[in-house]
């Protein structure tokens, strides 16, 4: 009985896996098909890769796909980061309403937040191109960092700060020498999620940016018409450093609290 | 090189809510000055303003001869232990006690020097390389000593410093902090709402309530001669007992609810005229089982070794109710002694050791024996 409930209960868990990952592994598996049939597995090649590489438009899609997701990733952390130790200092009221109004735009469904830049773009008369499109991702990032980089804060000692000031730190030299390395872990987390957010948008991208700029998603949505596994490679490409990514943020934090805890003993 | 502080009519305030009124007082360079009071009484407050963390709302702040209003905490050349420790988690002990010095332009011979010499006194040297999570409660205490310290501060501000340690740790620490203020003889301004401790480490206490000075004297002198009810019944154990000053012949009697009276030789002479009062007796200023006194019944006792310590309940004469004494029976102490403790039920008869005990005005804003030493009148407070 015990058994076949054990089983039961594992034959759930990989039916779902299976359920959420065997379409990306199909797009992966075809990645290396060696025929440009979607369907039918002929032989392994690793052609399409080697296409993707010599396509200008993807070269260039992904050449602006990082650029974006760096300085978007650089700039909402900074911003997040500095907007979260300024939260944490303000007043009871200030702080819950700007919390709450962060937590807006992850609600959102991303095609309205698309829709609201796009006009605000338009009415603004800004040709639409690189420049709005990675404000667009600037600004979706920020909420991110303050998200991950708040509880943090929480936790942290208010008498930190006060025991540099008074041993003759500037408050800058306070912020950097004491309050920072204290967020080190969590702005690290934040950026890690600001960039994956970046990397793998669509919507938002798609209806921020000019005729003369596309990041992968594009790309991919684009070319959809005259279909053929270069995508595929393109695909497992991103899913691949989005797993990374991903698996680094939540690693990390374990085996620093693995080596805390190995310390103390 | 340590300095004196002065401090003339201080206010605080947050918007509308003063917290202290109009203080004004004075540390002597190099003592040991404590700010004790029940919480909420403004002493962190008050610590805070000297520090530099608060806002002064108004009145004058000096370090030996200079105004400090406007200065901020790192220009001040003070050195600071908070209740927490507030060590820097992510450095290790050495680097949290060179922080000080790192800000400061000195030499790294001299840095390295200092760091050690510091570390020597505090005694955490062999840790030198340990993380803080490492540290139990004392260490984190002496790492903190030990940073505030290596910075040569003008003063030393400590708030609370001992109250997250655990009974013994804190009688230990207390020892060290007293005896490390006198080697370096650097002023101190210590902040606690513990009495025992106050009175173990400091030159002298002020003691505070509702962010205004009661006492400020030596440990001796407020235990003996509080100035008035308040700081009789936060220092230490008292008995507070209603009765009556009747002028008999131009002597001051003291007559209890029971009969029981006797001559007050002590009384100011402005206050020599019937009126009603309360008696201020500590569990010591009694003595039991003589042939005159308040008649009473031993309603329990509690031998502790060197001493015993009975509860006496009384017909007619009441303790009154405080904060920390909410029964009507008297609590005294006797030196233990080789026969029996006197059994419960016992009748016995309360002596007052009477130039011991301190009188108070029936509204408790004045002691009216002789002696009492209040040096606040000195600094301008009302």
């Amino acid at each position: 009985m015990k058994k076949l409930l054990k089983f039961l209960s594992n034959g759930y868990l990989w039916l779902t896996m299976l359920f959420f990952y065997l379409p990306i592994v199909y797009v992966m598996v075809f990645s290396f098909n060696e025929s440009k049939s979607l369907t039918r597995f002929t032989g392994f090649s690793l052609q399409w890769y080697k296409k993707m590489f010599e396509s200008r438009s993807i070269r260039e899609a992904i050449y602006y796909t990082l650029i974006i997701a760096v300085i978007a990733t650089v700039v909402s952390t900074i911003v997040g980061t500095l907007t979260a130790i300024g939260l944490s200092k303000s007043n009871k009221v200030l702080r819950a309403i700007v919390l709450q109004i962060n937590d807006i735009p992850m609600m959102n469904p991303d095609i309205v937040t698309a829709i609201g830049f796009m006009l605000l773009f338009t009415s603004l008369g800004v040709t639409k191109g690189f420049g709005t499109i990675l404000l667009a991702h600037i600004s979706f990032c920020i909420p991110y960092v303050i998200l991950t980089v708040m509880p943090r804060l929480r936790q942290l000692d208010d008498n930190l700060a006060e025991a540099a000031l008074d041993l003759g730190a500037t408050p800058f030299q306070a912020l950097t020498k004491v309050i920072i390395p204290q967020l080190k872990g969590s702005i690290i987390s934040g950026a890690l999620i600001a960039f994956t957010m970046s990397f793998d948008d669509f919507v938002i991208s798609f209806f921020t940016s000019g005729p003369k700029v596309s990041n992968i998603a594009i790309y991919v949505y684009s070319s959809i018409k005259r279909i053929n596994p270069t995508i595929n490679a393109l695909s497992t490409i991103i899913v691949v450093l989005v797993t990374t990514v991903l698996v680094i943020v939540n690693v990390v934090p374990m085996i620093r609290e693995r080596k805390i805890r190995g310390a103390q003993k | 090189m340590s300095v004196g502080i002065k401090i003339n009519h201080a206010v605080k305030a947050y918007g509308d809510n003063v917290v202290i009124p109009d203080l004004s007082l004075e540390v002597k360079d190099g003592e040991f000055f404590t700010l004790l009071g029940p919480s909420g009484c403004g002493k962190t407050t008050l610590l805070r303003m000297i520090a530099g963390f608060n806002s002064i709302e108004g009145g004058d702040f000096y370090f030996g001869d200079k105004r400090i209003n406007n200065l901020d905490p790192a220009k001040r050349n003070i050195g600071m232990v908070f209740q927490n420790y507030a060590i820097f988690p992510h450095l290790t002990v050495e680097k949290n006690v060179q922080f000080g010095l790192k800000n400061r332009k000195i030499s790294k011979e001299d840095m390295e020097r200092d760091t050690k010499q510091f570390m020597d006194l505090m005694h955490i040297t062999e840790y030198k390389d340990r993380m803080p999570e490492r540290l139990s409660g004392g260490q984190q205490q002496r790492v903190a000593l030990a940073r505030a310290l290596v910075i040569k501060p003008d003063v030393l501000l400590m708030d609370e410093p001992l109250s997250n340690l655990d009974a013994k740790l804190r009688v230990e620490m207390r020892t060290v902090i007293k005896q490390i203020q006198r080697e370096v003889g650097i002023t101190n301004v210590y902040v606690t709402h513990d009495q025992e401790e106050a009175m173990s480490v400091s030159d002298r206490i002020a003691v505070m309530n509702l962010g205004e000075i009661q006492h400020i004297g030596k440990p001796k002198d407020i235990y003996q001669r509080p100035a008035n009810l308040f700081v009789a019944s936060f220092i230490g154990r008292t008995n507070l007992v209603n009765a009556k000053l009747v002028m008999k012949d131009g002597k001051a009697n003291l007559c209890f609810a029971d009969g029981y009276s006797f001559v007050m030789e002590n009384i100011l002479p402005e206050e020599m005229h019937d009126q009603d009062v309360i008696v201020a007796i500590r569990p010591e200023e009694v003595v039991i089982n003589t042939d005159e006194g308040i008649h009473g019944k031993v309603d329990d006792s509690v031998f502790l070794g060197l001493n015993t310590h009975y509860y006496i309940l009384s017909d007619d004469v009441h303790c009154i109710h405080t904060e920390d004494k909410d029964d009507d029976r008297f609590e005294l102490i006797q030196e233990s002694m080789i026969d029996e403790i006197i059994p419960n039920g016992s009748e016995v008869c309360l002596k007052i050791k009477k130039e011991k005990v301190n009188v108070f005005t029936a509204d408790g804003s004045k002691n009216i024996v002789k002696g009492v030493k209040n040096d606040k009148y000195l600094y301008g407070n009302d």
